[in-house]
């Protein structure tokens, strides 16, 4: 890559598979262009050349280019995976971001609820995880200094990770297709040291997105029905988050984030045992950002990471 | 002409009025009629290709609007892969020389080959109407929610155009497949077909297999866009990864729709320009049903960031490393056919030369993508737009022209010049390298596909991609005139002006209506080149 920075821990492992399969690319080109060259200046109309014979071996020399090449993509297929699978799986250490696409903008909201738009401030050496959801059509946060790309969604959170190791401002692209304005939707990610980082961080402190949640929460209503003291029969909340929840149809749910984002605008589709589907949707009414808000909440309400200033 | 020619007439004299051809069954005659009307949709999504890199050759967006650019790229992506590409081999160069290559004197079901091209024009029509109106800006791709819940454009027009191409596609495959089967004349024993037939048989089975999928998902995308039906659209309870499954399980075979035709003609130009039997026949046959097969397991690879189950992406990606197999044997099988050859280096040849480097350059980018970790970096950027084209321009395009080149003198009965086809060929090797290769390199820095405006620091790259847009279009205007040119004043050509094997060879040029005087009869396999 001759302008492209190698600015993440996967950046020179991604790049080291690139550079071998384009060495082995090259050799393979190089072999054959080289062959197709001999044979048409040799055997070339007019030149006398013995031309006589059929080959005998031919079984043979179709399974050895049939064998050699299948055995080399296995290999590097192995390559590939191993490095795949540890793109795929965060640590438990990361931080995580939360990232709303729109058209055309890009909002990311820190743990301690710092929210910024089209730009995302990180930390060398501190591994990030964004968890990634759309609100109209289908986005794509690319950052090519990172070597990492991920489609983000409407209606189903997607994930990525990296640990950004220099600093440095870098491209951030929508690289899937989203209308008019796709190729400005995108912005910059500012890469700083830890303690830049960590001033940054202050500097643009708000309340975390949790107590943000547990704003939301009283605002929207929820807790006219959910909290202890509500007359309506429905789901108490508290330490919901990891649990398993068994549904009226019979089936059991993990509360993740999937769950608690679609119980909150498809209530009708996963109903808890023993409760009336009577609560309505907020599909329409509260954006993906405040539903991450919330999420974050419901996170930590009932533990003893509820306390404010806690919850990180 | 011979005057023992006149008895029977050529397929070209008989009958002279439009309605002659309009309503003609002569599979010769159709395949011209789709020759003529696939050169036009080549040429107006060529159009929009040249817009396209007339916007690229700056950074800032200043040629056209945001709106219009990606009206002007979905467009050429729609025209191009529905109107020409997937047509452009079988429904041409296999509907004229199909029957001819088996010794038989028409489809299987000649009155449904004329309706596949009336369906053809139909889709057509429904496609320049949508031009006409404004166009469609959802990508050739046609994504969900984007297309159904989103785009303001024409989407609906298009769609419906593309759903009924796709039943001439379909009703080809079939007929094709019927006439292979029961339609080879004495001794053309399934071992003895050309290579030619063997890849339309592949094509056909994928064609007719395949393409119903995108039909039923056109249906869906109309469902939910005409009347709300939630299917894609999270907002209605759909899955828009639903959509891109349905979508790839036709669209990544069709991309051997495109290929494995031209991997048939290139067998075919190869072996009449060395004068040799083809290197390892069975290996070959057996590679073509082999990636006809395969074809249908890989779609996943165009899904790997797409949000699909990491276990999922991990069996896509073996089994396209799995798929890549049989090309590289194709490949090696080529070269080898040189091997003690008695080399020619006329146009056809030095296209198919040019198809095998190409397609080779196309093939080794896509392990590139089949390999996950690789592909997250690369998806997505001007390396797959780039890696495609090689596949598809590159290699098909250049198979399709080295074929019409190559089999010009039986469907005309002329020659055109061999000077100027020859710098046409030459000149399109170069062009189209310069076009594309920058592409691979703008896509390794990262630059996103279907970006109106972009970052200067891949200006370079562009300039380079947009100068070689210019000597590829040369290299397509050219043939359009010496072709024309020869049509006139060119030398009449003998029924066999090669020196080349295969039945289309030993009747005249044109060949008559009913193609042979009398039903040829096989005693040997094909290729049967002796050495002098």
């Amino acid at each position: 890559m001759t302008f492209l920075p190698e600015a993440s821990g996967f950046a020179p492992r991604i790049d080291g598979l690139f550079y071998a399969m384009l060495g082995l690319s090259a050799l393979v080109v190089v072999a054959v262009f080289t062959t197709m060259l001999v044979f048409a200046i040799r055997f070339r109309r007019g030149r006398n050349v013995d031309r006589s014979g059929e080959s005998h071996r031919d079984l043979g020399i179709e399974l050895t280019w049939t064998l050699i090449p299948f055995a080399l993509f296995v290999g590097i297929f192995v390559w590939s995976i191993r490095l795949w699978i540890d793109m795929r799986t965060p640590p438990g250490d990361a931080t995580t971001i939360h990232v709303v696409g729109k058209q055309w903008m890009w909002e990311f909201e820190h743990p301690d609820g710092q929210r910024e738009i089209d730009t995302l401030h990180l930390a060398t050496g501190q591994p990030v995880r964004l968890v990634m959801i759309s609100q109209d059509v289908i986005h794509d946060v690319s950052i090519p200094a990172f070597r990492v790309k991920q489609d983000v969604l409407p209606g189903r959170y997607t994930q990525m990770w990296f640990t950004p190791t220099r600093p440095g401002t870098y491209d951030l692209f929508c690289a899937e297709y989203c209308g008019t304005d796709h190729s400005r939707m995108g912005g910059v990610a500012v890469v700083q040291t830890p303690p830049e980082h960590a001033r940054w961080l202050a500097s643009h402190a708000g309340g975390s997105l949790a107590e943000q949640g547990r704003a939301l929460f009283t605002r929207y209503g929820c807790a006219g029905c959910h909290d202890a003291g509500s007359s309506v029969h429905a789901p108490r909340l508290d330490g919901l988050y990891g649990s398993t929840v068994p549904l009226a149809d019979g089936r059991q749910v993990l509360a993740d984030e999937r769950y608690l984002h679609d119980a909150i605008t498809l209530p009708g589709s996963e109903v808890a045992a023993g409760y009336a589907p009577v609560m309505p949707s907020y599909k329409d009414r509260i954006d993906e950002a405040d539903i991450l808000a919330l999420v974050a909440y419901l996170k930590v309400r009932g533990t003893d990471r509820e306390t404010p200033h806690a919850s990180r | 002409m011979l005057p023992a020619e006149h008895a029977a007439p050529s397929y070209l004299t008989d009958g002279n009025t439009l309605r002659s051809w309009l309503v003609t069954h002569d599979h010769k005659r159709i395949a011209i009629l789709y020759a003529v009307s696939i050169t036009f949709f080549f040429f107006l999504g060529g159009i929009a290709a040249a817009l396209i890199r007339l916007e690229l050759a700056t950074p800032a967006g200043d040629v056209m609007s945001a709106d219009t650019y990606n009206k002007t790229f979905t467009f050429h992506g729609v025209v191009m892969v529905w109107f020409f590409l997937i047509p452009s081999i079988p429904t041409t160069l296999g509907n004229f020389l199909l029957p001819l290559m088996i010794g038989a004197r028409d489809v299987a079901f000649p009155r449904l080959n004329l309706f596949s091209w009336y369906l053809y024009m139909a889709g057509g029509i429904f496609t320049v109407a949508c031009l006409l109106l404004g166009g469609v800006d959802t990508g050739w791709t046609f994504y969900t929610p984007f297309s159904t819940m989103f785009s303001n454009s024409n989407v609906m027009l298009t769609v419906v155009g593309v759903f009924i191409v796709g039943f001439s596609s379909i009703l080809t495959g079939l007929n094709f497949i019927v006439t292979i089967h029961t339609m080879r004349t004495t001794g053309m024993t399934w071992f003895r077909l050309p290579l030619f037939v063997w890849s339309m048989y592949g094509v056909s089975l994928v064609m007719l297999l395949a393409t119903p999928v995108l039909a039923m998902t056109l249906a869906l995308i109309a469902a939910e866009r005409l009347l709300g039906v939630g299917i894609f659209d999270p907002a209605l309870g759909g899955d828009p990864l639903l959509f891109q499954h349905f979508f790839w399980f036709y669209s990544h075979p069709a991309v051997y729709i495109m290929v494995l035709p031209a991997m048939g003609v290139v067998s075919e130009l190869i072996t009449a320009g060395v004068r040799r039997r083809i290197f390892g026949y069975r290996f070959m046959v057996y590679s073509i049903i082999g990636i006809a097969v395969i074809g249908f397991l890989v779609w996943g690879h165009h899904m790997f960031v797409a949000g699909q189950s990491m276990y999922a992406s991990i069996v896509f990606s073996i089994l396209s490393f799995i798929i890549a197999v049989p090309s590289a044997i194709k490949v090696f099988n080529w070269t080898a056919t040189l091997y003690k050859g008695d080399i020619a280096f006329g146009a056809p040849m030095i296209y198919a030369l040019g198809f095998v480097g190409l397609f080779m350059l196309g093939g080794l980018t896509g392990l590139f993508l089949a390999a996950t970790a690789l592909d997250v970096n690369l998806t997505d950027t001007y390396f797959v737009v780039a890696h495609f084209h090689y596949i598809m321009v590159g290699g098909s395009v250049m198979a399709y022209l080295g074929g019409i080149h190559f089999w010009w003198p039986k469907i005309t009965g002329r020659m055109f010049s061999e000077a100027w086809a020859r710098f046409a060929a030459i000149l399109m090797f170069l062009g189209f390298n310069l076009t594309f290769f920058p592409q691979f390199l703008a896509g390794a820095e990262g630059m996103p596909r279907r970006y109106h405006q972009y970052p200067a620091e891949y200006g370079l790259l562009n300039v380079l991609s947009s100068a070689g847009a210019v000597l590829l279009a040369a290299s397509y205007l050219l043939p359009i005139g010496y072709f024309l040119w020869s049509l006139r004043f060119g030398e009449r050509a003998g029924n066999d002006p090669w020196g080349a094997e295969g039945l289309e060879w030993t009747t005249s040029s044109p060949p008559p209506t009913h193609n042979f005087e009398e039903p040829p009869v096989v005693t040997e396999g094909p290729y049967a080149y002796t050495h002098p």
